[in-house]
């Protein structure tokens, strides 16, 4: 029993951020003053989040793909519909396999001799790499009929700057990259998309990290500092919820992409929902049934805006600094922000977590007896 | 699942509105319909929140409302005291007795506090409000101990 408790917990833990991550280091306020009977018994703070547990799980509610109500029970539509897939299986889906495929062969035809006998020429090799992935990524694109329309500045490529986007799907960051040749900062994953990370997007200066490792954080930190005051590196592109969100709201930043000391620039991408639902629920499918859903639809339409780079005002902290910013992104997208409170409150409480509450209670308490 | 309103009528959301709007009465009852069969969806819950499940089991949407209304701003002080006497009160007798109050430290100290430590601070505590050990509380005691400006015990139901 106890086995089956510590499995299902790891596997929400992966998914769950890390409360370090959104939390400022130290400062939590503490009681003070000689210690009474009623602050012994007192557990409202405790049932409240219990409450608010019972009656949301602002955690799920961002990561729900809410299905669209079907609209084909009927005699006149049934029938508008059933055409509608004979043609969006039958004739757009064998068409944009080929565009697609076309678009692989022309991509690596083009990027293994660059990258091989351009080994020397760097600057020119670079550039040719970063076109070359800017063109399979449109390519990408097309093979959804993609319609993207972009809005604001296009990034320039600048050191001291990072960009950093609300995240719906992996796709976020193709449509993103056909405009622009980014690094991110990403997790390995398994399969033909880690394959494809490990060669192509090596060469953009991507970052990798490993969730599950603890020292990592410091590392990885390292690494963004390091490629961000880099001048001939490739613009950083951070996704600072840390996952993939449906789309209708916005979860709260990682404080990570706004501690480095360099200027913030926001994107803010809005699906819309009318032509297909872009939300990648990972939990539920592979990314390449996600892929597939995505090419069997009528088409992904969203809009991009580049908003203004803002800095870290004086006297803001970072955490402060990342509210503001994921302020701008959910204003201009049209998204809800799922608000700090509730998400620290109603998240499901890890053990980790409820550990930390006892420790501090129980030595708020023995400290506030000394006190005469 | 369709949208669970329709299944709700005006004179429902009446019978059973409290201190909640139309609007956070039909999220209560959405959320309501999925706890009866989501038990598994708390499988790390905490211990209070395992208590407050199990006084929440069972009941019926007009009872699960009228209880969690004592969660509302609009709550009265002594309906919030009511049920934190409730959840201390885990036989339901009417009385908490000492150690009923050493079973609730114990969930919310952990390891952190000894069987000893607890049981001399609450003995201590309990003497200087001028209670003891051997002697029950009851709720006219709670409500006396909780006298004070600062209970504070509000949830926000969310509207999507």
């Amino acid at each position: 029993m106890s086995n089956k408790l510590h499995s299902s917990s790891s596997e929400l833990d992966l998914d769950r951020p890390n409360i370090e991550d959104y939390l400022p280091s130290g400062s939590i306020q503490e009681p003070i003053g000689k210690l009474r009977l009623r602050d012994l018994l007192d557990i409202s703070p405790i049932l409240t989040e219990a409450a608010g547990a019972i009656v949301d799980d602002s955690f799920t509610r961002c990561f729900k793909s809410n299905s669209p109500e079907p609209w084909n029970w009927n005699i006149y539509l049934f029938p508008l519909w059933c055409l509608g897939v004979v043609v969006r299986y039958g004739f757009l889906f064998p068409l944009r396999v080929l565009v697609l495929t076309i678009g692989w062969i022309i991509f690596l035809s083009c990027y293994f001799p660059v990258h091989f006998l351009l080994k020397g020429h760097d600057k020119l090799r670079k550039k040719l790499e970063r076109g070359l992935v800017e063109l399979i990524c449109s390519f990408f694109v097309a093979s959804w009929t993609g319609v993207v329309k972009y809005h604001g500045p296009r990034p320039s490529m600048r050191p001291k700057q990072v960009f950093v986007a609300n995240h719906t799907s992996m796709i976020d960051f193709i449509v993103l990259e056909q405009m622009t040749a980014f690094a991110v900062i990403m997790q390995k994953h398994p399969g033909w998309v880690g394959l494809l990370q490990s060669t192509i997007l090596e060469s953009l200066g991507c970052i990798w990290f490993n969730r599950s490792e603890a020292k990592d954080r410091e590392i990885v930190a390292k690494k963004l500092r390091d490629h961000v005051n880099g001048p001939d590196n490739n613009p950083l592109l951070i996704f600072p919820e840390g996952t993939c969100v449906n789309n209708h709201y916005t979860v709260m930043f990682k404080k990570g992409a706004f501690e480095l000391g360099c200027t913030v620039c926001p994107i803010a991408v809005k699906y819309n929902k009318i032509f297909v639902d872009a939300f990648w629920n990972s939990r539920k499918q592979s990314f390449t049934t996600h892929l597939l859903q995505l090419m069997t639809s009528w088409a992904v339409v969203c809009d991009v805006w580049y908003l203004e780079p803002q800095n870290l005002k004086p006297g803001e902290t970072p955490i402060e600094f990342a509210e503001r910013v994921r302020d701008i992104i959910s204003v201009r997208a049209g998204l809800k922000k799922v608000p700090w409170d509730g998400y620290l409150k109603y998240s499901r409480p890890s053990p980790k977590h409820r550990e930390r509450k006892q420790q501090s209670f129980a030595e708020s308490v023995l400290r506030r007896l000394e006190e005469k | 699942m369709g949208s669970a309103s329709s299944m709700l009528t005006q004179y429902d959301i009446e019978e059973v509105q409290e201190h909640f709007t139309q609007q956070e009465i039909v999220s209560l009852y959405k959320r309501f319909c999925q706890l009866d069969r989501n038990a598994k969806g708390f499988i790390s819950a905490d211990e209070f929140l395992s208590r407050l499940l199990k006084m929440v089991d069972g009941l019926n949407f007009k009872d699960f409302v009228a209880f969690l209304s004592a969660f509302s701003s609009k709550a009265s002080t002594p309906q919030k005291i009511e049920i934190i006497f409730k959840i201390y009160d885990s036989d339901g007798d009417g009385k908490v007795v000492f150690n009923d109050i050493i079973e609730v430290l114990r969930d919310m100290t952990g390891s952190f506090m000894s069987d000893e430590q607890r049981e001399e601070v609450l003995n201590q505590l309990l003497n200087e409000a001028g209670y003891s050990r051997e002697s029950p509380l009851l709720k006219n005691d709670f409500i006396k101990i909780f006298d004070y400006e600062g209970l504070r015990m509000e949830m926000e139901v969310p509207i999507d």
